[in-house]
């Protein structure tokens, strides 16, 4: 594997409230390898957001990074200054959000905002920047983009203004795009269409993407790879196809075993019990054992991250290994 | 086959809301919105005694209005919805109990500053279904049918999760007693791993009450997995009816197909990664949508008739409908 | 879960504002002697046989013809300064809270149904507040109580006319949120009467906005009271409020009495700004967007 341009070991990031320390993130660890895609899939709470956000240094207060390290490009974010860390935002890593309203500026025109994000960085002529900004919007898929330069984002639909917002993120060729559920507000014929065209736009630029969702269909469809979150931590990784084919991780199991379309219509599906814990009174040892089938007296204690070749998983009791493979 | 809820010609067009001053300035002539939405136009269907129909179709093709149409929230503006032959409203009130409805989000559904037991309970004390001195045991019956502990009831909406408030909400509805169950994509606002745990409760119930439902949902896996039959709808109107498994395996519509097409699917197999099939285009401004067939400007079936006539819903095989010019084209495509 | 119903975990976040909590203190203590006025006062300041001109503006601490000392002072009727305080706070906080509840209820109702019933009712409802919503408060008092004559009940119903649209405007767009949202189809969906869902589910949702808004009235009442009684349009001289007391001791200001003047001033002051503190807290509390 070719050297990653996003590398995250460790990374805990808590929040300090009135209730207590929520311990959002604790313990990530991934690499990311130029135009690589990995899918950050987890429910509600499970911190996938949070780690997003983390990387772009963009956790506000009462929350903030309280340990492990980030590099991007070989440089460390971890403890660099708020404006180190404005320089590298948007030319280095960007991010996409569920709702790209809150992006874009109501009281200008997309051109106006994309020559300005241009500006942020680099010195470009009005017409140097207008040619580039058309060029990025027809990139992903807005059709005769070089008059919508003059449109309002309240002129576009909900698909074009994440088409408009996705061709800002890629405004300077970031090393690491951060995509937090981006399509989950959006029709499925039109998440289709972005889905298909981030997979090429990954592909040809080189740009290594992060995308985040719940949805385990989604993420197969466009990530090589995987991470799957559950309170705060990453439980297992590893390739796509085989961690969804053969997951190791009782949770991940579950997940996917609860799926509509892996079952027999009208038959009961297989649940996972319970309800995803509080992160504010987290069960001692690993989170998931009150909700697992699996869990024994060991799981009282905290299960480390277990590698076996491209795969990792957290878990004393891992699905489809004999008991004897473990120890 | 006998209709237990039956749906005749139903329409409903929403006009916009427009202050006094701007139906002034529209008089004399500034630009402000007048035209109307057609969001449902000329519906017609039926669900027998027990049976599931799963209603699916993009954001804005009206399946959450028809939904309402049906459920009494909203008046058509034509048509009527009948249960058991006796109708859902009269003069634009509802006037039965036996229809109910499961809303979306668990979040905005439950008033928060009532609790839970007695946002179960109003209903049916006001109609008579229980006494004001039973309605405890009569909540607590019901809470433990939806896997609720009866010791809960004298809590607030924000003390429990979104996957236990979605069975509080269930719980109401159908301490109502109703034949007939609406519900508007139940399962959207769950995380993953509670969905099954909602689908499941709803699977069961419907069966033990012997219930009618209408599953609407845009996710097609869930409704797949939960109804008999299966409408598709586009810009206010269905434009392919039929069994589940025959519509999925076999779209009769081209619209059908281009949107179970663009479904990603979980990928188990295969290091390479999915085909998709986008459709082209977006779904056009429903304020003035296209001529003829509203799908025929992204169809790649469509011709000169499609832009000329609405193709009207037919028969295409046994115990199926669509609503295209060209369907024999195409179901011969697979 | 001890702080499970929604009063108990408004206290105690409430609890978390000290100065809210002092305010509250504040509030509570300046209540107390409005209600306990005739055991606590040391003399009856309404009751004409016992006023003796000869004790009238003697400055805080004279021992007068009652024998005891005036220990704030006397007014120019010869009034124990501290009674008069004691029995003004009761009328100021009789009136402000009358006019404040009734306000509350006639604009809450109107809002509430404004925003319920729509169409043309909502129109005209609405139209006539936010025509009213343009006079200043004041002037229209001012009219009213010329209008009315004196008396309290004349003087609640001016600035009540004064203040019912304020809470009618807050009640409507409180009110007009939370129709749209899903509980409120929920329960029209079952179906349920118009009145038990506006009781019931809307009404209770659209508390915590009037809440805030009753507090910040109440003060304002107090204080338009204080102003009309100023300007000499209040209650009669007989019963005096803070105003009429400010008002009275004002040509004596000059002349080096200023006690007259100003301590009825500092109660006032102390208990509008004790007030809007705790008004500031609660809309703070209410407001989800400050919510950490």
């Amino acid at each position: 594997m070719s050297v990653p341009v996003l590398s995250v070991r460790d990374l805990r990031t808590h929040f300090f409230t009135r209730a207590g320390v929520v311990k959002a993130v604790d313990d990530v660890s991934f690499d990311l390898a130029a135009g690589e895609i990995m899918g950050l899939v987890g429910e509600s709470g499970s911190g996938k957001t949070v780690t997003g956000f983390s990387l772009l240094g963009l956790v506000d207060a009462p929350g903030r990074i309280v340990g492990g390290s980030i590099k991007l490009n070989g440089t460390e974010l971890v403890g660099m200054s708020q404006r180190g860390l404005r320089a590298r935002r948007g030319r280095e890593i960007s991010m996409i959000f569920q709702d790209p309203i809150a992006t874009l500026n109501p009281m200008l025109t997309i051109g106006q905002q994309m020559r300005l994000a241009m500006e942020a960085h680099e010195r470009t002529s009005r017409r140097g920047a207008d040619t580039r900004a058309a060029e990025l919007l027809s990139q992903v898929g807005i059709p005769s983009a070089r008059e919508r330069l003059g449109a309002y984002p309240h002129e576009f639909s909900g698909g074009m203004r994440q088409r408009v917002a996705i061709a800002v993120a890629l405004l300077h060729r970031p090393s690491v795009i951060v995509a937090d559920e981006p399509t989950t507000a959006l029709d499925v014929s039109i998440q289709a269409q972005i889905l298909f065209q981030m997979r090429d736009l990954a592909r040809e630029t080189g740009t290594a993407l992060i995308w985040i969702s719940h949805d385990l269909a989604v993420v197969s469809s466009l990530a090589s790879k995987l991470a799957v979150m559950y309170a705060g931590r990453i439980v297992e990784q590893g390739p796509t196809a085989t961690l969804l084919r053969d997951p190791r991780h009782p949770y991940t199991a579950g997940l996917i075993a609860s799926l509509p379309a892996t079952a027999e219509p009208g038959a009961p599906l297989s649940q996972i019990p319970g309800t995803t814990p509080s992160l504010l009174s987290l069960p001692k040892g690993c989170p998931f054992a009150p909700r697992c089938a699996r869990a024994s007296d060991v799981c009282a204690t905290d299960p480390a991250l277990e590698a076996r070749g491209d795969r990792a998983w957290r878990c004393f009791h891992p699905v489809g290994l004999s008991e004897g493979a473990v120890s | 086959m006998s209709a237990f809820l039956s749906v005749a010609n139903v329409s409903r067009s929403f006009g916009p809301n427009l202050t006094t001053g701007e139906k002034i300035a529209a008089r004399l002539g500034a630009s402000v919105e007048t035209r109307h939405v057609q969001a449902v136009s000329g519906v017609s269907l039926t669900v027998r005694k027990g049976e599931t129909l799963g209603l699916v179709g993009e954001s804005g093709c009206g399946k959450s209005t028809l939904g309402r149409l049906i459920a009494g929230i909203l008046p058509p503006s034509e048509g009527t919805v009948q249960i058991d032959g006796a109708p859902v409203m009269q003069g634009g009130r509802k006037v039965t109990t036996r229809v109910q409805t499961v809303f979306q989000d668990p979040f905005a559904s439950l008033d928060p500053r009532m609790k839970v037991g007695m946002t179960v309970a109003e209903g049916p004390i006001a109609h008579g279904l229980t006494t004001k001195a039973q309605a405890k045991a009569y909540v607590a019956e019901w809470f433990g049918r939806v896997g609720l502990d009866p010791a809960w009831v004298d809590r607030y909406p924000h003390q429990f999760s979104g996957g236990q408030r979605q069975r509080i909400a269930i719980a109401r509805a159908l301490a109502m007693q109703p034949d007939v169950l609406i519900c508007d994509e139940p399962v959207a606002s769950l995380d993953v791993s509670i969905q099954a745990q909602i689908i499941n409760l709803f699977l069961q119930l419907q069966r033990d009450l012997d219930l009618t439902c209408v599953f609407i949902s845009h996710d097609l896996s869930v409704v797949r997995h939960v109804s008999e039959r299966v409408a598709v709808m586009y810009l206010g109107r269905i434009v392919e009816l039929g069994p589940v498994g025959q519509v999925f395996e076999r779209p009769a519509h081209p619209y059908t197909a281009a949107l179970f097409g663009s479904v990603p699917k979980l990928v188990l197999d295969a290091d390479e990664l999915v085909h998709f099939e986008p459709i082209e285009g977006e779904v056009p401004s429903p304020l003035s949508p296209p001529p003829g067939c509203h799908y025929h400007p992204r169809c790649p079936l469509a011709s000169e008739v499609c832009a000329l006539d609405i193709p009207p819903l037919r028969d295409v095989r046994e115990g199926r409908v669509a609503a295209c010019h060209h369907a024999e084209a195409q179901l011969q495509r697979y | 879960m001890r702080q499970s119903t929604p009063l108990g975990r408004f206290w105690a976040e409430f609890r978390e504002n000290r100065v809210a909590v002092v305010a509250l203190v504040v509030v509570v203590l300046m209540s107390l002697l409005a209600i306990f006025a005739p055991l606590i006062s040391p003399q009856n300041p309404y009751d004409l046989a016992n006023l003796s001109l000869l004790d009238a503006r003697r400055a805080p601490g004279f021992v007068g013809s009652g024998g005891y000392a005036h220990l704030l002072g006397t007014d120019p009727q010869g009034r124990d300064l501290l009674s008069a305080i004691f029995y003004g706070l009761r009328i100021s906080i009789q009136i402000g809270l009358a006019a404040g509840l009734v306000a509350l209820t006639i604009g809450a109702s109107l809002g509430i149904l404004a925003a319920y019933l729509g169409g043309r009712l909502e129109s005209l409802i609405m139209r006539i507040v936010d025509l009213q919503l343009s006079f200043p408060a004041i002037l229209l008092a001012l009219v009213l109580v010329a209008l009315l004559g004196q008396g309290k009940a004349q003087l609640i119903g001016a600035l009540v006319a004064a203040q019912y649209a304020y809470f009618a405007r807050t009640a409507y767009g409180a009110a007009k949120a939370e129709r749209g949202k899903d509980y409120i189809e929920a329960a029209l969906a079952t179906p349920l009467s118009g009145r038990v869902v506006i009781l019931r589910h809307l009404l209770p949702n659209c508390m915590p906005p009037l809440i805030v808004v009753a507090t910040v009235q109440i003060a304002n009442s107090i204080s338009l009271e204080a102003t009309l009684s100023f300007l000499g349009l209040g209650l009669p001289v007989t019963e005096p409020s803070l105003g009429m007391l400010i008002s009275n001791g004002f040509p004596y200001m000059m002349s080096g009495r200023y006690w007259i003047s100003v301590y009825p001033g500092v109660a006032l002051i102390i208990l509008i700004v004790a007030i809007n503190i705790v008004g500031d807290q609660v809309r703070d509390q209410f407001n989800p967007r400050l919510r950490k």
